[in-house]
């Protein structure tokens, strides 16, 4: 491979990371091929995958979102009191409770969008504030972790459909909705405004739209991985999903998606966190002590970040 | 200074947030405003101070300059100095020395990585959290571990010299120093330097790596310091004990009116900012509200401080 190529799409080394990493982790764990182990854990890293689709949009756009981990916690709690305040275990309580836990998204991304873009205020610090008025919203939802959802609703998210399990279809659909979405023109605005902002901004481009929009998509896809967060847990829990907007920043920059903005792509940042979740799945199997995996764990991280700021530089 | 300038300079600003939180509290509580409890509250805004005393000169050098590795570094010095001392008052210098050296070298590889490799500031130390958060869990086993010793924990709770701890003389001392090496030595020029124009200082021959390497150090060292002060403040430790200060160290120096852009601010704000943060903290915890309550206030503040004065310029043609 040249490096022009590697340059030009550097998710294909995150891509032959992945493939080492599944093979080194068959050898430690022979069972590692089967459907079935394979399905959990698709299961587990789906969640990170869908949220770094959405902060990779963010950080195309220049910015970043420390609240993904916040909303998907709103989510999920707003998702499950719905439910239950409807009751019964009929499939209309269960849309009604995913639309009202995917409306809650789609506002908190609105208001991060409008705060960031509309006000000016500096992403960073603005996501991690409303971070915490998310997270203070879904304790006031639900106080305490509970409130299980109807069986229907995890049966179906453990199910397969057409031979696959339904996780994939999932992921599958989030890998489809980011290759139609490469070819709009909205696409390829997100790269132009986090390149340049004054340069998009001299051109007419208008910048407060595009980033509002990439904070919805954020917010959006941070709905869905809490709704997948809630087929896995099968029920409410107001502290889920902190780790979410740390290892989503991990998982877009080992995709390949430089943290200035302007150049990189969501679907880097999918191999990303499967990469992420391998490495840990590796290091659980290879039989080291327990107290040593998440500094091994923190150290092949930073190596492979490293690595990848390396090979993708200017 | 007009009417309009002096409601928008961050430091009349967060000086005027702590004289309304000191009386809410005190309407609140009456003695919250009283000598006893300032002081103490005093002490634990030293504590996060020293902390954003690093956090504040990362930020200020520039390039998205930011440390999220302060929390588990504040761990590390309160660990290292807890198990060098172990209760002796003997050793408390070669305490603080260990937790400060170690925790400066650490902050050097974080300067090497974002200067040499050029990680993203956010990458590097949100990678080396790890990294020291496993080195913690290897090195104490899950076990707590290492007490501080009586003569520091005097030094940090008990009245010195004028009716105040030693630590607050301790952060005067470097509030001082770190106004003086700011604005009088050429360290600090070149600090605001490469923060406010990276191009401009190299071509004009500074060292610049060179100086934003010592300031990941120096943000370390100010870590550890503020762990051996955390462990003198409650006795013991444990590995998650500097966690929250992440972010309330990065606030501080936002309410204190630091640019997160660089090369713009100072100490004396962030340290407003610190009194400020605890002190809102305080307020919160005074008046007993659910967690909620208190959460969704203390966000809803954030962004009513962003918007008074964190306002970044709308873009020309």
């Amino acid at each position: 491979m040249s490096t022009a190529l590697i340059r030009s799409r550097p998710w294909m080394l995150t891509l032959a990371a992945l493939i080492v990493l599944v093979l080194v982790n068959t050898a430690f764990q022979p069972s590692f091929v089967q459907p079935a182990v394979l399905q959990s854990n698709l299961t587990t890293f789906l969640p990170l995958a869908l949220v770094a689709i959405g902060q990779t949009y963010v950080v195309l756009s220049g910015d970043i979102d420390l609240s993904v981990g916040a909303m998907a916690a709103l989510v999920n709690v707003v998702t499950v009191s719905v439910i239950a305040a409807i009751g019964g275990e009929g499939m209309a309580a269960i849309l009604a409770g995913m639309l009202a836990g995917l409306a809650t998204a789609l506002l908190c991304g609105l208001l991060n969008g409008l705060l960031v873009a509309l006000l000016r205020l500096q992403a960073i610090v603005t996501t991690f504030a409303t971070g915490i008025v998310f997270a203070g919203a879904a304790l006031f939802v639900l106080p305490q972790a509970g409130l299980p959802v109807p069986e229907r609703f995890w049966r179906s998210y453990g199910a397969t459909l057409l031979g696959l399990p339904v996780v994939l279809w999932i992921l599958l659909a989030g890998l489809a909705f980011t290759l139609v979405f490469a070819r709009r023109p909205f696409a390829a605005h997100l790269l132009a405004v986090g390149g340049s902002r004054v340069g998009a901004f001299q051109t007419g481009l208008r910048l407060e739209r595009i980033r509002i929009g990439a904070f919805v998509l954020s917010g959006l896809f941070a709905g869905f991985a809490a709704l997948c967060l809630t087929g896995e847990t099968a029920s409410g829990d107001p502290l889920l999903g902190q780790s979410l907007a740390l290892s989503s920043i991990s998982a877009v920059v080992l995709g390949g998606t430089a943290l200035s903005g302007g150049s990189g792509s969501p679907v880097g940042s999918v191999l990303g966190a499967l990469v992420l979740g391998m490495i840990g799945n590796v290091i659980f199997f290879a039989g080291l002590p327990f107290a040593w995996q998440t500094l091994v764990q923190g150290v092949i991280v930073l190596a492979a970040l490293a690595g990848g700021v390396l090979v993708t530089r200017r | 200074m007009t009417a309009r300038a002096l409601l928008t300079n961050p430091l009349t600003l967060a000086a005027g947030a702590i004289a309304l939180l000191l009386a809410i509290g005190e309407a609140l509580s009456p003695g919250f405003a009283q000598g006893d409890q300032i002081v103490r509250l005093t002490t634990v805004a030293a504590i996060l101070g020293i902390v954003a005393a690093g956090q504040n000169l990362v930020i200020l050098g520039g390039r998205e300059g930011i440390d999220l590795s302060v929390g588990p570094m504040v761990s590390l010095g309160a660990v290292i100095a807890g198990n060098v001392m172990a209760g002796q008052d003997a050793a408390i210098l070669p305490a603080v020395l260990a937790a400060c050296a170690v925790t400066f070298a650490i902050g050097l590889v974080n300067g090497l990585g974002v200067t040499v490799i050029r990680i993203p500031p956010l990458v590097m130390t949100l990678g080396m959290t790890a990294i020291i958060q496993g080195g913690l869990v290897v090195y104490s086993q899950g076990v707590p571990s290492g007490n501080a010793a009586p003569a520091l924990m005097a030094f940090v709770n008990r009245p010195l010299l004028f009716g105040l701890p030693g630590i607050l003389l301790v952060w005067a001392v470097i509030a001082l120093a770190l106004g003086f090496v700011l604005r009088c030595t050429a360290f600090g020029l070149g600090v605001y330097a490469i923060g406010a124009n990276e191009r401009a200082a190299m071509l004009v021959g500074l060292p610049v790596a060179r100086i934003r390497c010592l300031l990941y150090g120096f943000s370390g060292l100010f870590a550890g310091l503020a762990g051996v002060c955390v462990i003198g403040y409650t006795g013991s430790s444990f590995i998650s004990v500097g966690d929250q200060y992440v972010l309330t160290s990065i606030i501080a120096v936002v309410i204190g009116g630091t640019s997160l852009a660089g090369g713009a601010g100072g100490y004396l704000g962030t340290v407003l900012g610190a009194l400020a943060l605890v002190l809102l903290q305080s307020v919160l915890t005074t008046l007993q509200l659910e967690t909620y309550g208190r959460q969704m206030i203390f966000g809803l503040t954030l962004l009513v401080l962003m918007l008074l004065y964190g306002r970044q310029a709308r873009l020309r043609v």
